[in-house]
């Protein structure tokens, strides 16, 4: 079963009470500074933003099939099967290749370390390897956030937007988006309304580059027998010029 | 020629050592204060000129070296070699500069070996890190030889021929994956990269463009050569270069042109905006030299080749950075200028592989011996006529010079 969270944002009352959670499991400074940032940061990995009366939540959306542990030329990303994209530090070397492929924008990165690392959610993975809810689904008062196996998420918003027809634009976002993602979102407006990226293919973005990647054995082996039979060709030709005395 | 007199002074080696100040300057702020402090790289913006430039555009401009490899060496176009052995030292010390240039763009540089014992083949950066380490391996194989000759020894030399042929088809055919490798890092990008660039067949354009790049660096680094030892143009070679580089570049702007108006993005030529200027300015500068090199005056006068030369790679730069830095700014949300350390880490680079050119070509026999009569002309600062040009080899042009 694949772990996943639910974001409600019509029961969200932008509290920030996920922020100071997150912030306090990874030990990262909280103060009225830092809330008072939108955007994530290498010391702020989910933050809560404010579109007119609506608010938003960023965070990593672990994406089913994701763009960074595709891209990353050490496999230092990967999905683990419980859901949530996990990051290995030890083997990072810097490249911010997902910092530039990932369609969220998420992977950020400490900019002024001289020994630097990725920051991004891992969607609690300690906490819920042990069975425990992520930190920010606990501290969250309203139910805005809630967490738990992916289907049974979807399941419970459709029955949201079932209820309540009025309160709700009528779409789960993260269903589709790049293949699906393990953060879904329920809005009252259009998700664009509430900053997030509604231009997004639903097919996984790794296939883009695996079509290429694919044909890397066939330029090998095709290549070489083209170049080496040319080669010979012409090598040839000059052989058997020479050898009839004629010029070259 | 100076002897053991200390080296004059002249504007060349002040701006080297101005640039070199700078760059070790920056080096050194670099490595104490992070990314962060060096660079205007951030969270939305996370690949600047380093990636853009040092590594897109040195590759490309690199390409010289295996395609005179290919039509030399695989398609025994035996009127080309004169100018073999320079293309290889210019793409052995371009690589090299790559792989240098990438240890300042690294958050870990310490890590840079990481690609080699921690694979994952879904991922396009170890196709490329893979591909640009075997490679400038065998480019460090192909300049060997001029050691050994300059060493005298002749077993390793011997050696060196027995592997040739299966070197360097290894060589072409790793720097084709590469060179489009380069296009293919892009393709995970549609939602951030203007639609001007991108498009499914961004490799191909990348590979197309980088023989382009590379032919071009081969006529401009024959006409550098030409004036800094005093030799000969070889313009017969030069010219032939150039004509292939015009039929290239009219595929090349042709598929893209075909590109755009079967992805519908036309049209976006016509918004008044940034990119659609800069895309202007990339295709002017591939257009010009196109329409001038396919007129015979134009090859066969050095000038004016030199010249095109010059256009077609800064149309390549200008590619490489629409693709790498103007193309993803819209996309990203944010505005992006370097700051001057990374400038001059950069100009520094730059600087460091002509004079590493200069350095190796006057100490290992680079280049062919050619007719020193010729040579004199050149060395006054005239250029022969095109009638004088030959390209037979008489005396050895370096002890004359020495004398």
């Amino acid at each position: 079963m694949s772990k996943a969270i639910l974001y409600d944002s019509t029961l969200c009352i932008g509290c920030k009470s996920c922020e100071a959670a997150c912030a306090e499991r990874w030990r990262l400074p909280y103060n009225d500074r830092v809330a008072a940032e939108t955007r994530l940061s290498a010391h702020k990995l989910t933050a809560i933003q404010t579109y007119g009366d609506h608010f938003s939540r960023r965070l990593c959306m672990h994406c089913v099939r994701p763009t960074c542990a595709s891209v990353c030329p050490v496999g230092a990303l990967h999905k683990t099967s419980l859901g949530p994209v996990v990051y290995d530090a030890d083997k990072c070397m810097g490249c911010r290749y997902c910092m530039m492929a990932c369609p969220f924008q998420v992977p950020t990165y400490e900019w002024n370390r001289r020994l630097p690392k990725v920051r991004k959610c891992d969607m609690c993975y300690d906490r819920q390897r042990a069975g425990k809810p992520t930190a920010c689904a606990e501290a969250c008062p309203t139910g805005a956030t809630t967490c738990g196996d992916r289907d049974a998420l979807i399941a419970e918003a459709r029955r949201r937007l079932a209820e309540k027809p009025g309160t709700y634009y009528p779409r789960i976002y993260g269903l589709e988006e790049v293949g699906g993602t393990s953060v879904l979102y329920l809005s009252a407006v259009p998700f664009e309304q509430i900053g997030l990226r509604t231009t997004l293919p639903a097919q996984p973005l790794p296939q883009l580059t695996w079509r290429v990647l694919e044909a890397v054995p066939d330029v090998v082996s095709v290549g070489s027998v083209l170049l080496g039979g040319i080669w010979w060709i012409t090598n040839r030709r000059d052989e058997v010029r020479r050898a009839e005395g004629g010029k070259r | 020629m100076n002897g053991r007199k200390l080296p004059r002074i002249t504007v060349w080696r002040a701006v080297f050592a101005a640039l070199m100040i700078a760059g070790v300057y920056a080096t050194y702020l670099r490595v104490r204060y992070g990314l962060g402090g060096v660079t205007n790289l951030n969270d939305q913006f996370p690949w600047g000129i380093w990636i853009g430039f040092d590594i897109l555009c040195g590759v490309g401009l690199a390409a010289g070296g295996f395609t005179l490899v290919a039509v030399v060496h695989i398609f025994n176009i035996e009127k080309y070699h004169p100018i073999l052995r320079p293309s290889i030292l210019t793409a052995f010390l371009g690589y090299v500069l790559v792989v240098f240039a990438l240890l300042f763009d690294l958050g870990r540089p310490d890590r840079v070996w990481h690609p080699l014992v921690m694979w994952n083949p879904h991922s396009v950066m170890f196709e490329v890190a893979w591909c640009v380490t075997l490679y400038t391996t065998v480019l460090a194989l192909e300049f060997a030889p001029m050691v050994f000759e300059r060493l005298g020894w002749k077993t390793p030399l011997a050696w060196m021929k027995f592997i040739s042929v299966p070197l360097m088809i290894l060589g072409v055919i790793l720097s084709t994956l590469h060179q489009s490798s380069l296009g293919s890092v892009y393709l995970i990008v549609p939602h951030k990269l203007y639609a001007l660039w991108y498009t499914p067949v961004l490799p191909v354009f990348f590979f197309l463009s980088a023989i382009c790049a590379g032919l071009a660096m081969t006529i401009f680094e024959s006409w550098h050569s030409s004036k800094a030892f005093g030799r000969k143009l070889e313009l017969p070679l030069a010219a032939g270069l150039a004509r292939v580089l015009a039929v290239l570049l009219m595929v090349l702007l042709f598929s893209r042109f075909l590109d755009l108006s079967q992805r519908g993005a036309l049209g976006l030529l016509r918004e008044n905006r940034s990119e659609t200027w800069l895309f202007g300015l990339e295709i002017l500068l591939l257009a010009t030299p196109m329409v001038l090199l396919f007129q015979r005056r134009v090859r066969w006068d050095p000038a004016k080749l030199y010249g095109c030369a010059v256009m077609v790679i800064f149309g390549f730069i200008a590619n490489r950075l629409n693709v790498s830095v103007t193309g993803m700014e819209a996309g990203s949300g944010t505005h992006y200028v370097p700051r001057w350390t990374e400038v001059a880490v950069t100009l520094a680079i730059i600087a460091l592989g002509f004079a590493l050119f200069r350095v190796v070509a006057q100490y290992f026999p680079v280049f062919e011996e050619q007719e020193a009569s010729v040579t004199e002309d050149v060395r006054d600062g005239r250029l022969p006529d095109a009638q004088e040009v030959s390209c037979t080899s008489a005396s050895r042009l370096e002890s004359r010079l020495r004398a």
